[in-house]
């Protein structure tokens, strides 16, 4: 490693997407003064650049704007707070003790860091991690790229399309597309349920009269050179596609919006341990990972359905690392959090017993008038009901002192009407 | 007459419905907000959108630049918008904010960019 020039730095934060944005502002608010973003791309803003459709901010500035204007507000306070970063840069290994090494356009660097936030967001699934049968032909794109190839590079990704997956890329894109003069023959979704934000029925799907076929699957891809149809399949209750009921759908592109990954194989090589729930790290309430030091928000820790809670949750990260390097003392007795019967995940994974504090759960199945309770063994300590849940609408649950004072674990459960 | 709508007002899409006659509302019930209430009202009878989109940019970083309408404008409008948009052209730089459609249809309502454009170096 002789080749990379050392340098001391309190706090790295890898990403400048809207999590590391906030993460950096709120570290330095909060008094870390030598901290460095690392972004890969050339640009800050992550994939906001190119969502540009709006309904962003309207927890955080109670204004729905556009991708690229709520991530100006951050590039600016980044700028306003003379906050370094480096761009077109590649973080290739970080390590326990807080190595960060780094290619960069000045050359190889080695950041020896206080603390480190992991903000890197997530990559999107891909053909190959479905298993779609057929052919391979050109046509074939994830949502995110066609969203990057027409709003960003001015290229259009074909004329007749399928999109499978209702996640809320998929049903944006299924609106773009339409927009820009595509015909879009389906939006279709193997779960019974869609993936995305109800809003995006709405105002992508049914104000364009773009049918969205639940319960259904793309089970072939037809075509040499380019797409030329697909065949799509209704599934039955374990989602196996029911034979005999195939249909062929005309089309030259396919599109992917079939779920989000954490990327992160960078924290995985320094043995940050992960959830195989969410695929992001395991944290405390401080979102602090298995390695002390090491703190981990946004879409690399859970994926979000709105980038407002990416920004609180990067917030509350930012604050813990300055914490954690301006020598705040921590750590009390700990209470393990676990998921119960109809939850998916909650998160953070343990907490402590002396602090109010705000948990993020998901649930397994849409359903009506649902209580949460709460169990430390056999008691239950707190319910919660609400009208609606959806897996695809992150729950967030306040947590006060007095409720977590006495217990030794924590088990969320949907209760059983 | 009744009508089934799911909310655009906030993340939270509450499935709306909507009792009405002639051009007054009786009742709306599943919302859970005053903007349930003022969007129920709008999508029945004169139903709205927010427009946004790309415009050519000549001698930019990219391409492009995003476009958005200042505040919502009548839904059978949009693909209208839309046509027109596809001609215009404009240069970089552009400023986020900067309008490049004045009150576009009469409606009072401009088009404007949503992001910064530099010019190419």
């Amino acid at each position: 490693m002789s080749d990379f020039t050392f340098r001391d730095v309190d706090l790295v934060v890898i990403g400048g997407g809207p999590a590391g944005l906030a993460a950096a502002i709120s570290a330095k608010k909060k008094g870390v003064q030598d901290l460095i973003i690392i972004e890969r791309n050339n640009w800050l803003g992550g994939i906001l650049p190119q969502c540009i459709h709006d309904g962003f901010g309207l927890e955080l500035f109670q204004e729905p704007l556009t991708g690229p204007e709520y991530a100006q507000r951050y590039i600016d306070e980044i700028n306003e707070l003379d906050i370094s970063y480096t761009l077109n840069s590649m973080v290739l290994e970080i390590t326990p003790e807080k190595k960060v090494f780094i290619a960069s356009p000045k050359g190889l660097f080695c950041f020896q860091a206080k603390a480190i936030i992991l903000a890197m967001g997530c990559r999107e699934r891909t053909r190959g991690q479905i298993c779609i049968p057929g052919t391979r032909p050109a046509g074939v794109y994830t949502a995110g790229v066609a969203q990057n190839l027409i709003n960003l590079q001015n290229v259009m990704v074909g004329k007749d399309v399928v999109i499978l997956g209702s996640g809320d890329i998929g049903m944006i894109m299924a609106r773009r597309l339409t927009l820009e003069g595509a015909k879009v023959h389906a939006v279709v979704e193997l779960l019974p349920h869609t993936n995305g934000l109800p809003r995006n029925i709405q105002q992508c799907l049914i104000d364009y009269e773009i049918p969205l076929l639940l319960s259904h699957t793309v089970t072939e891809i037809h075509g040499r050179n380019r797409v030329e149809s697909v065949t799509i399949s209704p599934v039955d209750k374990n989602l196996k596609p029911i034979k005999g009921k195939e249909k062929k759908i005309i089309c030259d592109t396919l599109l992917l919006s079939i779920g989000l990954i954490p990327e992160n194989d960078l924290s995985k090589n320094c043995g940050v341990e992960l959830s195989s729930v969410t695929g992001g790290a395991l944290v405390d309430e401080n979102l602090e990972t298995s390695v002390p030091g090491i703190f981990s928000c946004g879409n690399v820790l859970q994926v979000h359905d709105v980038v407002d809670f990416v920004t609180l949750e990067a917030e509350r990260a930012g604050k813990s690392a300055a914490e954690y390097i301006l020598g705040k003392p921590r750590k009390v007795e700990r209470i393990r959090v676990e998921a119960g019967n109809g939850i998916r995940y909650v998160l953070p994974h343990n907490i402590p017993s002396d602090t109010d504090l705000e948990l993020s759960i998901r649930v397994i199945c849409p359903g009506e008038d649902v209580s949460i309770g709460f169990f430390d063994g056999e008691n239950l300590v707190k319910t919660k009901k609400f009208r609606k849940v959806h897996p695809a609408q992150m729950i967030k649950i306040k947590l006060t002192i007095n409720e977590t004072r006495a217990i030794k674990t924590l088990k969320a459960e949907v209760l059983q009407k | 007459m009744k009508k089934e709508m799911i909310c655009v007002g906030c993340p939270m899409g509450c499935y709306l419905s909507v009792d009405y006659v002639g051009e007054t509302i009786r009742g709306v019930t599943g919302n859970r907000c005053r903007v349930g209430l003022e969007h129920a009202e709008k999508e029945c009878f004169n139903p709205e959108r927010t427009l946004t989109t790309t415009v050519n940019v000549q001698g930019g970083n990219l391409p492009l630049v995003s476009v958005r309408t200042s505040k919502p404008i009548p839904k059978n409008r949009i693909f209208e918008a839309m046509a027109l948009l596809a001609k215009v052209e404009i240069e970089a730089p552009v400023k986020i904010g900067e309008e490049i459609i004045h009150n576009i249809f009469d409606t009072n309502v401009s088009v404007v960019a949503t992001k910064n454009i530099v010019k190419k170096d």
